[in-house]
């Protein structure tokens, strides 16, 4: 499954690519695309698991860029 | 500029003046020496730099060590225990003012984008099963339902027009304002601006699927497809941070060490190192001239799929065509009328009435050839004789228009046609009147784009058809293209194309052009695969890199010159933001600048590599 989300407050490219690299290690991610201009995250996981996997990619943004807000 | 853009820059105006009346009070005021200036320093820091120190803080905590706040905070707080009061404030002011001018350019390179992206209209009139209009969002219309387009509004889906007729600006999607004339029946693609008459449309596809949607989610997920530069740019982040960092504690620590001394200097010029340890510049602006030239380039008509294609394009040296309908109009028209007997008037007339009920391609362009509608109560016992051509009775005589095989049935003395193309032979009651050639013509532009192509220093061109050899060699001779193969079988096109590219080799790419629609395990096979006239058709975009949404072979070396130049400002930006930092390195190690460059080399520079990689968006003209 391939959902997209916006970003809210995305300020940093270099953030952008740190969130990138470590939503890539959760497991069950099969692509992930991190957009610093467009500030959407697009995110292709397990269709069982996408909840818990977005849990998780969530948590890591907020550990990248607390500021940043992921609109569900 | 948003109201927290506003916002900091009050506060660096505020902490400007701080810092200016401290140093004025520090200088003058004799009780205000060495140590005890520090509180007059600490209030402009305090107020510049909280949010600084307040996220280095979490993110630690967070586990983020080589962040860029955290880097700030230790170089600026690492310049007051050096004793370095007014270059500690200083630093941490003009960080947040070049950060500032970063967020206003990322603001303003966004704002851009969107722009670029409002191709789809918000909101679309639904009409009702009593024929009330209702306004809803265009996502929420099914296919099959009627919406109304009134003059100046823009095609919110696509569909046919089932009442009405108007001229459509197509600009938005071909980048080229010529007006299109639609009528009842004629099929219309959303995105395209209604400039006339109002028009009752019959969806035909939901929203997601509709062109203008399409167009816009393809440029935006462009930035999945990443360019070569791109991913070394991500690698080359990876290490650079902890890179420079562990540079900055060797420089601290290993020469006083071995001069044995100078402490507090090495520490300083170490200090320099953390200020631009972060990779910014690059990260940002290398995906972002990508970006721009995608959104630049689609508003000329040409959507590319990713940074990578784009990089790819910019390196072609092998050009390979498809003929028909990429090189040619795709559409036969008359170009010779030879009669034996009468005028060519009279010859074209006989053979239009005589195909007046076929509905052959080659009837068809007959008829276009003749102009008028024939009046059919001429015309009698018309047949069609399958493989020869037509027979009929015109105004009482027998005519046969069709090949030499008709010819020879009706004792016809045919003689052949040196003109290349199809030769439609026309008897009456037996007797050879004449012939008509139809062809397939060149586009317009077609010659001019592959000598522009060639000036470009693509050095081979090649065209493959499923036409006959001789047809091959007269189109390719018209536009000047250096290698022909005719009479083609699809698989035969794909096997010539391998050998196209192995002959390439790692020397240049190869793009191939075609329709899109026959050709696509062709476009997949080549480096660049490119469809052209693919207004709509969803079969070119899927097995396209690039996708001409008009089929004007003049685009061709248009994209190539805008992937160029968009891979021309890429290295800029690396050029110049490497450079700056690798000098800025060099002189801080040895002392020559302090952290006030360095700080320009950080965000300075990323701010400046920001507006030249906007520079993308401009796109130049065909």
């Amino acid at each position: 499954m391939t959902k997209t989300f916006m970003l809210e407050d995305l300020d940093c490219a270099n953030c952008a690519r740190k969130m990138e690299e470590a939503i890539k290690k959760i497991d069950g991610v099969e692509e992930i695309h991190v957009n610093f201009l467009t500030q959407k995250m697009i995110l292709t996981a397990d269709d069982d698991r996408f909840d818990a996997i977005l849990k998780e990619a969530v948590r890591c943004i907020r550990r990248v860029e607390p500021d940043c807000s992921v609109k569900l | 500029m948003s109201r927290r853009q506003k916002r900091t820059l009050v506060r660096i105006g505020i902490a400007a003046a701080l810092l200016a009346a401290a140093a004025v009070i520090a200088r003058t005021v004799p009780f205000f020496e060495g140590i005890r200036a520090l509180p007059l320093y600490l209030i402009p820091y305090a107020v510049i730099g909280w949010d600084i120190l307040w996220r280095a803080a979490r993110n630690i905590a967070h586990g983020q060590v080589f962040d860029e706040n955290f880097l700030m905070s230790v170089a600026t707080i690492g310049a007051f225990a050096t004793g370095n009061y007014e270059e500690g404030v200083a630093v941490m002011l003009f960080y947040q003012l070049g950060e500032w001018f970063q967020s206003c350019a990322v603001a303003s390179s966004r704002r851009s984008i969107a722009a670029l992206m409002d191709i789809c209209p918000d909101t679309a009139n639904r009409i009702g099963p009593t024929g009330e209009i209702e306004t809803v969002s265009p996502s929420e219309v099914a296919p099959g339902s009627e919406i109304l387009v009134r003059p100046g509004e823009k095609i919110p889906l696509d569909g046919t027009v089932c009442e009405g007729g108007s001229t459509l600006d197509t600009a938005a999607l071909t980048g080229e304002s010529a007006p299109r004339r639609v009528s009842v029946g004629d099929p219309v693609v959303s995105g395209c601006l209604n400039r006339e008459g109002t028009l009752r449309i019959r969806t035909t596809k939901p929203y997601g699927e509709s062109t203008a949607a399409k167009i816009v989610e393809l440029v935006e997920s462009a930035s999945a497809r990443k360019a070569r530069t791109e991913n070394f740019i991500t690698r080359f982040a990876r290490w650079y941070t902890p890179a420079v960092v562990i540079a900055a504690v060797l420089l601290a620590v290993l020469p006083p060490l071995i001069l044995g001394g100078g402490w507090t200097d090495w520490i300083h010029r170490a200090l320099t190192f953390l200020v631009i340890s972060c990779p910014c510049a690059l990260v940002i602006s290398v995906p972002l001239t990508f970006f721009c030239a995608i959104g630049g380039a689609s508003r000329a008509g040409i959507l590319v799929k990713g940074g990578s294609d784009l990089e790819a394009l910019a390196s072609v040296s092998t050009v390979v065509f498809d003929k028909t309908g990429t090189l040619t109009e795709g559409s036969f028209t008359v170009t010779a009328v030879h009669p034996s007997v009468g005028t060519a008037p009279e010859l074209l007339e006989t053979a239009a009435y005589a195909e007046t009920c076929s509905d052959h391609p080659i009837a068809r362009s007959v008829r276009e050839g003749y102009g008028a509608e024939p009046d059919s109560r001429r015309v009698r016992n018309a047949e069609e004789i399958a493989g020869r051509g037509v027979r009929a009775q015109v105004d009482g005589h027998e005519i046969s228009a069709g090949n030499s095989r008709l010819m020879d049935d009706v004792g016809a003395a045919w003689h052949a046609c040196h003109h290349t193309g199809t030769t439609v032979h026309v008897a009456r009651d037996g007797e050879y009147m004449g012939h008509i050639v139809i062809s397939d013509s060149p586009k317009e532009d077609a010659g001019d784009a592959v000598s522009a192509l060639r000036a470009l220093g693509v050095t081979r061109t090649v065209m493959l058809t499923g036409d006959s050899e001789e047809v091959a060699r007269e189109t390719a001779k018209a536009l000047g293209i250096d290698e022909y193969h005719g009479a083609l079988l699809p698989g035969d096109k794909v096997r010539l194309l391998e050998e196209i590219l192995a002959a390439a080799g790692k020397t240049g790419k190869t793009a191939f052009v075609g329709d899109g629609i026959n050709d696509a395990p062709v476009l997949v096979r080549a480096d660049v695969g490119i469809a052209m006239g693919a207004m709509g058709s969803d079969a070119a975009i899927e097995a396209a890199d690039i996708v001409l949404m008009d089929d004007a072979p003049a685009r061709i070396p248009q994209a190539i010159r805008i992937a160029r130049r968009t891979v021309r400002i890429v290295w800029e930006n690396i050029g110049f933001a490497l450079g700056v930092k690798a000098l800025i390195l060099l002189l801080g190690a040895v002392g020559a600048v302090g952290m006030w460059a360095a700080v320009f080399a950080d965000v300075g520079v990323a701010a400046l590599a920001i507006l030249n990689a906007m520079r993308a968006l401009r796109i130049p003209k065909t």
